[in-house]
């Protein structure tokens, strides 16, 4: 700044171009500066209420508008949710408690029906019992005659053949007796 | 004495750490007029071109889901509210565009003013003082306007015994009546010191030898500076929040 | 070294007021080291209070602006 050979003209600058004393207390330029200054604020001042100050107040409010109600809307879908899943329970406990009812149904009718069944096999049951025995019965005293039969028929045959000699009647007496004991 | 800085002290370094702030035409090289457009002009209204790049196109699509200029825009929208609204009150927030000025104001002069070779319009008492003046009669008129004489009640320390309060009363009107002065000050002095420091440096790095050293300096201290045109900003703005809840609520 | 002894004042006047300036440091980290032991006992109250915290380094620094400015008033402007 000092460079400048055309000085100007004014009783706080030297020859030079430099500062005589603190050049904010020179005289001579503080009507220049006040008078500017008071042009610029009036200017900041109308920038800034007319336009810029509205403007941001403006973007703030409707910022802070659309975030509570955002909220709001969140809160009511949240609302929403929670309704449903409410709603879901209910359901959800009601078909169990129908399923429960119709499982215990099922299980008596089943439990009645086995019942009958059993009891009407324990009944045939027992007759095929009773009839097995009577026939293992018969079968016993078939079996009894014809060993007294075969019996009979062979021990002749046998005494013979030992050499002896056996009478109808003796042998029956005698295969009687071993066969009661 | 500008002349001995400008000897160089036999040293061969040329530091001229206030050139930096002299005011001068753009176009020619008249005098400096009230009304002559000065790089102070200019600077002004790269701040306000700023501003409505950040604050007015920055938000031109309005979106719900901010973009990266819209949502810096917002942010100093939202942190100025706040601190309004924390430190004044909720009866504060009608005189939310006129703190918002002073903010934005503040804010882009000191950051824009960084720019290297920039001319920064808060480093001049002038402007400075222009703010604080400003803020100093509109608090003190609001404060009568609000409250009638009850305003006064400032001044008047009803918590401290009574032998103390007159004494008080002069301590507080004195205090009030430094407001304007160490609140343009402080904005100013800050710019200046800043701003005077950097160009000490640079002058350092003309020397070989500490070329090095000067130019990690700057780096540093312009790093340092940029926090400092945030904070000073901030400090303006919340300063003038202090002030503004004296005059709407004046009981200690 | 010849120069004139105004000067001279001008300048040893212009270092003693920028010890000022050290001295207003001392008091910004007072407020900083306070507010950082406050705030680690009770770091939820802290957030709150950083407004405070600004405003007084804000009324420290002004003071040592003021020395500074001092400073820069001998060096420049008498």
């Amino acid at each position: 700044m000092a460079s400048e050979t055309q000085a100007p003209v004014s009783s706080c600058v030297d020859a030079g171009g430099g500062a005589i004393g603190m050049p904010q207390l020179c005289p001579d330029w503080m009507g220049n500066q006040i008078f500017w200054l008071v042009v610029t604020l009036v200017v900041i001042f109308l920038i800034l209420s007319k336009v810029a100050l509205p403007r941001i107040a403006a973007v703030l409010a409707e910022r802070q508008g659309r975030i509570t109600n955002d909220i709001a809307v969140a809160e009511d879908l949240r609302q929403k949710a929670r309704d449903a899943e409410a709603a879901y329970e209910k359901a959800l406990a009601e078909a169990k408690a129908e399923a429960g009812r119709i499982v215990a149904e099922a299980k008596d009718e089943m439990q009645a029906e086995m019942d009958v069944e059993i009891a009407k096999a324990d009944a045939e049951i027992a007759a095929q019992a009773a009839e097995s025995e009577k026939k293992i019965a018969e079968i016993r005293e078939g079996a009894l005659d014809a060993v007294k039969d075969v019996a009979m028929d062979t021990v002749p045959d046998i005494v013979a053949a030992m050499g002896g000699k056996a009478d109808a009647k003796s042998v029956k007496t005698a295969v009687n007796e071993r066969m009661k004991g | 004495m500008a002349s001995e800085t400008h000897s160089g002290q036999g040293s061969g370094l040329e530091i001229h750490p206030m050139d930096q702030f002299i005011v001068r035409p753009v176009f020619g090289d008249g005098p400096v007029g009230m009304f002559t457009v000065t790089n102070v002009t200019l600077w002004m209204a790269v701040s306000v071109l700023a501003i409505v790049l950040l604050l007015i196109v920055g938000t031109s699509r309005r979106a719900i889901v901010p973009s990266r200029s819209q949502s810096l825009a917002e942010l100093a929208y939202g942190f100025v509210y706040k601190m309004i609204e924390d430190v004044t009150g909720k009866d504060g927030l009608k005189y939310f565009p006129y703190i918002m000025t002073l903010f934005m104001f503040v804010l882009f002069s000191n950051v824009v003013g960084l720019v290297p070779t920039a001319f920064t319009t808060t480093s001049h008492i002038a402007v400075t003082g222009v703010l604080a003046v400003a803020v100093f009669l509109a608090v003190t008129i609001l404060g009568f306007v609000k409250n009638g004489v009850g305003f006064l009640g400032l001044f008047w320390v009803s918590s401290a015994p009574l032998v103390l309060r007159p004494v008080l009363a002069l301590i507080e009107l004195i205090s009030y009546f430094v407001r304007p002065v160490s609140h343009s000050i402080r904005l100013a002095g800050n710019m200046m010191a800043g701003h005077a420091v950097l160009k000490v440096f640079a002058g350092f790095a003309a020397s070989a030898l500490i070329a090095p050293f000067a130019i990690g300096a700057i780096t540093a201290m312009y790093a340092l500076e940029l926090l400092v045109a945030c904070i000073q900003a901030y400090v303006f703005t919340i300063l003038t929040c202090v002030y503004l809840k004296d005059a709407l609520h004046p009981s200690h | 070294m010849e120069g004139n002894i105004a000067e001279m004042g001008q300048f040893i006047g212009a270092g003693l007021a920028a010890i000022g300036s050290g001295a207003s440091a001392i008091g910004v980290g007072h407020v900083a080291g306070n507010f950082l032991s406050g705030a680690l006992r009770n770091p939820s109250a802290a957030p709150g209070q950083t407004a405070t915290l600004f405003i007084g380094i804000a009324f420290a620094e002004a003071l040592g602006i003021f020395s500074f400015l001092v400073a820069l008033l001998l060096m420049f402007a008498v």
